[in-house]
């Protein structure tokens, strides 16, 4: 049921539209980390603020779904809020914050910390999706190094932080080799989440809208975070510190400052899960 | 069979045109043609039948004119462009029976990454400029399938000190260098794998003397420590004449004379070398 009477097909989009960009899709889970071209769509918000994510959203959304759009981990952010505003606005489908509930996930830069489940669908908005583009400007070139499995570059990139800062400084973005085949930008997840994309139970899917790419790591691929022999990779290490809030630990936080006290406190990135954590033990101690 | 008699190049018939060619100049008539362009069809024939073979441990000095075609034939073999036709062995490459021009581009990365090193003239060609001088050398390493930071460290350390890089350097990005500099990055990137043939471009045109005699001492120096071929390409006879073992002279695209560097500088044959090595002294 439509919540608003709207002059727009379901789903924004018109069939048209959504059968070229599934078939972009396809072909991306036919090959796991390659780019797949796509004609990227004008949108109602702006390129760069997910419209890649949005569009295949839009694309593979049905009227049975439940969606949970988050921003940096965030169930309410503004960009969150109005991406999952117009996808209602347009479909009249349920959302939820819920990571389990949901069957799609549309995320800016994080993968949630309730594990994904087969059948779920991730999808992740991506600003740069060409790994190798700091190291060759050009795309014809790029084109050719992806073609030929030339991956130097990418290591070369990481050996240089190594040699200026003496450990591999990415903070987000750290390229994977998916299936030893692809080497892939997973978007700006922190090193935190690389991981769950190996061998994961739900699709991956990546758009970009700007950069007009789609790419996808279908369920149970192997990912796997670029690193040297004697510089293996690290995900960022919370050890000793647990949420201010919910009180858990091994999750990604935030380091915040206490205004007044001036000292630093950490907290759960993933608010959901956070507030989830919240209810239960609240639940727990009315028993 | 010795090894020494089994050239480690060997290239045949090596043709590369600019143009598709047209009737006026597909006979190669020498009166249709100005030098190698043709005025009809606007082609430009830059290598024309070029043959010939290096030896292990050998230096082979190519000499000519600017626009003869040497820089192109470099170019060719490091495949930076593709050859029209043509043909070449490596006889450490698949036993010397694949021709080189015919690999894939897989391929063809992998013969340049193991089997070849370059330096080219304009050090922007060769190295990035905005990388670290240790990452340049890297980078070769990286293409070879070397995995281990400090291995890599320690070999890029230890061929800056051999070109007369201060290890302190090391981390520095070559654009911040001088020109001598820059090159001597670019000839310890280009021998990072030990790689058994290395192709020099006009190595040391544009370096002031001293810079040169030095680069020069090097190259020479590295290559009796190492044994490795090199095929050097100047239009400078007085470093030819100090470097090169045997000498091809080129002219509009052909190879005009060929020999011992010794007697090419002391008897020429062609009228052109002639002209050349009189134009020496």
């Amino acid at each position: 049921m439509m919540t608003t009477a709207t002059a727009y097909n379901f789903a924004f989009f018109d069939e048209g539209s959504k059968r070229e960009i599934r078939r972009a899709t396809l072909k991306a889970i036919s090959i796991p980390g390659y780019q797949v071209p796509f004609a990227s769509r004008e949108m109602p918000i702006a390129r760069g603020w997910g419209t890649g994510g949005l569009q295949l959203t839009l694309s593979l959304v049905g009227k049975n779904d439940t969606m949970k759009v988050i921003d940096q981990g965030a169930d309410e952010s503004v960009n969150a809020v109005n991406i999952k505003k117009l996808i209602e606005n347009t479909t009249g489908i349920g959302k939820t914050d819920e990571t389990s509930e949901a069957t799609i996930i549309q995320s800016r830069h994080r993968i949630p910390e309730v594990p994904l489940t087969k059948g779920q669908i991730l999808v992740l908005q991506v600003p740069l999706p060409e790994p190798l583009r700091a190291f060759e400007a050009s795309e014809l070139e790029t084109k050719k190094l992806h073609a030929e499995k030339e991956y130097s570059g990418a290591w070369l990139m990481l050996f240089e932080q190594i040699m200026k800062y003496g450990n591999m400084a990415t903070d987000a973005d750290h390229p994977v080799m998916v299936e030893n085949r692809y080497v892939m930008a997973p978007s700006p997840i922190p090193r935190f989440d690389n991981p769950k994309m190996n061998h994961s139970d739900a699709l991956i899917l990546l758009g970009a809208g700007r950069e007009k790419k789609v790419y996808a790591v279908p369920p149970y691929t192997r990912v796997v975070s670029l690193a040297f022999q004697d510089h293996p990779f690290e995900p960022e290490s919370f050890e000793g510190e647990s949420c201010k809030v919910c009180g858990a630990n091994s999750v990604f936080m935030d380091e915040l400052v206490e205004e007044e006290s001036g000292e630093t406190y950490y907290q759960c990135n993933d608010t959901s899960y956070c507030i989830e954590r919240l209810n239960q033990a609240q639940e727990e101690g009315a028993l | 069979m010795n090894e020494f008699d089994s050239p480690i190049l060997s290239v045949r018939h090596l043709n590369k045109q600019f143009g598709n060619g047209c009737e006026s100049c597909r006979t190669q008539n020498p009166e249709q043609m100005l030098k190698n362009y043709c005025p009809v069809c606007g082609t430009v024939y830059a290598c024309k039948d070029v043959s010939f073979d290096v030896y292990p441990g050998e230096v082979l000095g190519i000499v000519g004119e600017s626009g003869s075609g040497k820089s192109t034939l470099m170019k060719c073999l490091y495949f930076d462009q593709e050859v029209t036709s043509g043909v070449a062995y490596i006889h450490t490459y698949k036993d010397g029976k694949k021709n080189l021009f015919e690999e894939s581009g897989q391929y063809k990365r992998y013969i340049r990454n193991h089997l070849m090193g370059k330096v080219y003239q304009n050090p922007i060609l060769g190295l990035k400029m905005d990388f670290s001088s240790i990452g340049n050398i890297a980078e070769k390493l990286i293409s070879a399938g070397e995995r281990h930071v400090g291995t890599m460290e320690a070999r890029g350390i230890e061929l800056l000190d051999h070109v007369c890089i201060p290890i302190h350097r090391s981390k520095e990005a070559p654009k911040n260098f001088s020109g001598g500099m820059q090159q001597r990055v670019q000839i310890a990137k280009a021998l990072s794998n030990k790689p058994p043939l290395l192709l020099l471009d006009e190595v040391t045109t544009g370096l002031d003397l001293s810079v040169q005699a030095s680069v020069l001492d090097l190259i020479k120096n590295l290559q009796r420590e190492l044994e490795i071929s090199i095929v050097l390409v100047s239009h400078d006879l007085g470093v030819i004449r100090m470097l090169a073992d045997r000498t091809l002279v080129m002219l509009e695209g052909r190879v005009i004379e060929q020999g011992l560097t010794d007697q090419i500088l002391e008897d020429p044959q062609h009228q052109y070398t002639q002209q050349l090595v009189h134009s020496l002294l």
